[in-house]
């Protein structure tokens, strides 16, 4: 199986430039940004928070808390998988009681990974309210998750992949679709 | 970098990467033990064994809370009440416990090698809670886990082991785990547990020397491990208890010769007044109780590794991002 990339979705301007419409639109939903925090979902996710947060500091003049979270423990899929998948630490520097949470992560799918994570998130506490952000959505969702901020919506075929990609991990930044060919 | 462990046999077959996968692995189950909600359901649905064939209590107790704590349900054998008493093999009580089909099997048994011999004989991943004088994973992994924690990396420590070095798994297998990092060791004990055997334990080329004087054993060492004294191998004329006490017993004063930042660690049961004075099992260098808490956090990470996924085969490439 090749994977061969279509087109581009996104580049680094358009990536910055949402990141920004992103944090406005969380601050102006949320009345201000008083009991707001941010947790990022790992990998691409945590990047995406901490920018977001930067672009917060801009508007408010406020630092947002930003924590981390790993949700390879809370995953349903690990007895399918063949490998071993590597944990990495979470880390939520604050209570998330009563916190007004934001999770980010960067592509919305089937809302596996957010089911996780909202699990995640209660064996740690039990915040106001939890609203989602995601870079790109891309639909095929298996559960009833939706997010309340998107960056952008994608259309895709099951056989189509979207890779962000963000300086702090890969190296490069823009986002891609790409097709995995048989 | 990822590896796969079919069994947790001992450790000195592995790699000084391979352990510190293993400790890395740790801490993120590290976090898990300070959520009000410690309870996580990784493992709903799979079985974990616990065969004791051997007396213990904490790290019976230790392996079923981790077991739990990731949502396995656990099955539970102690020799005490069970067909070993009758007179069955070892061979067909682990059988019959398979049959029963867990998806680990931890155990201890008071010969050397018998987790191996269980681990060549069943399909099944085992876990090695202590065999004989042999070897005791685990709680060298949750000491290394705690010195790191403390010290920020293993790299060539001086490492004092006090006590009956000769009867220890826990000596050996800390031998086995720390020697891989470039440490060196100094035994300290009455002559009958001091062997010469024991310098050759560990890897190639390690520094280990024998010394009968406490006071000299103690000098410069960053770690002070100190072993539990069993009573019953104690006795008249070789080396009455008094004596033992006069002679080894780690007191505030003797760990004056130590560094003054050094580590004091004991696998427990520990018993104050004999082996260790209360002063130093309470005081701000002992490391026991988190040891306990490090124990949970190290046997959690090693029933996840062995217990989740599937077949041998290659890593995802980014695992994290292939659920969603």
């Amino acid at each position: 199986m090749r994977i061969v990339e279509k087109s581009q979705l996104m580049t680094a301007t358009e990536i910055d430039r949402t990141v920004q419409r992103l944090a406005h639109e969380i601050v102006e939903k949320s009345g201000g940004t008083a009991n707001l925090a941010l947790i990022g979902v790992r990998r691409r996710g945590v990047p995406l928070a901490n920018r977001i947060a930067h672009a917060m500091r801009g508007i408010d003049g406020v630092d947002v808390p930003v924590g981390t979270l790993d949700i390879t423990l809370y995953r349903d899929d690990l007895s399918k998988v063949a490998a071993q998948p590597i944990l990495q630490s979470s880390e939520i520097p604050f209570p998330v009681d009563d916190k007004d949470l934001v999770l980010v992560d960067d592509v919305l799918y089937t809302g596996r990974t957010i089911r996780a994570a909202m699990n995640g998130l209660f064996d740690l506490g039990r915040p106001q309210r939890v609203r989602l952000c995601v870079l790109i959505d891309r639909g095929h969702r298996e559960l009833p998750i939706e997010a309340s901020f998107v960056g952008r919506s994608v259309q895709t075929s099951d056989s189509e992949i979207i890779e962000v990609r963000l300086n702090e991990v890969d190296g490069e930044e823009r986002v891609i679709l790409v097709e995995r060919v048989p | 970098m990822s590896y796969r462990f079919n069994h947790m046999l001992g450790i000195e077959p592995l790699t000084a990467e391979e352990i510190v996968f293993l400790l890395d692995q740790s801490k993120s189950f590290q976090e898990i033990q300070r959520h009000p909600l410690k309870k996580l359901a990784t493992l709903r649905g799979k079985t974990v064994a616990l065969a004791f064939f051997e007396n213990s209590t904490r790290t019976r107790i230790s392996f079923a809370t981790a077991a739990s704590r990731l949502g396995a349900d656990q099955m539970n054998l102690q020799a005490e009440s069970s067909s070993v008493k009758k007179g069955e093999s070892l061979l067909d009580t682990v059988r019959t416990l398979d049959a029963m089909k867990p998806d680990c099997i931890v155990m201890r048994h008071s010969s050397s090698g018998a987790a191996d011999f269980v681990a060549r004989n069943l399909d099944v991943p085992v876990i090695n809670a202590g065999d004989g004088t042999h070897e005791h994973p685990t709680q060298a992994l949750l000491d290394a886990l705690t010195i790191r924690d403390r010290r920020g990396n293993l790299d060539g420590l001086n490492v004092t082991i006090l006590g009956d070095i000769l009867h220890s798994r826990v000596a050996r297998s800390n031998i086995h785990l720390l020697s891989k990092f470039g440490c060196r060791f100094t035994l300290c004990g009455p002559p009958m547990w001091l062997p010469k055997e024991l310098e050759s334990l560990g890897a190639a080329g390690t520094s280990i020397r024998r010394v009968t004087r406490i006071v000299e054993a103690l000098e410069g060492a960053d770690v002070v491990l100190t072993l539990r004294v069993q009573q019953e191998r104690l006795h008249e004329p070789a080396l009455p208890i008094g004596e033992y006490i006069l002679q080894y017993q780690l007191t505030p004063e003797r760990l004056r010769q130590a560094r003054p930042d050094a580590l004091v660690l004991h696998p427990g049961p520990m018993i104050r007044g004999l082996e260790i004075d209360p002063a130093v099992a309470d005081g701000p260098q002992s490391c026991v109780l988190e040891q306990v808490t490090n124990g949970l956090a190290v046997r959690m990470a090693l029933l996840y590794l062995m217990t989740s996924g599937g077949a041998d085969a290659p890593s995802e490439k980014d695992s994290s991002h292939a659920a969603d």
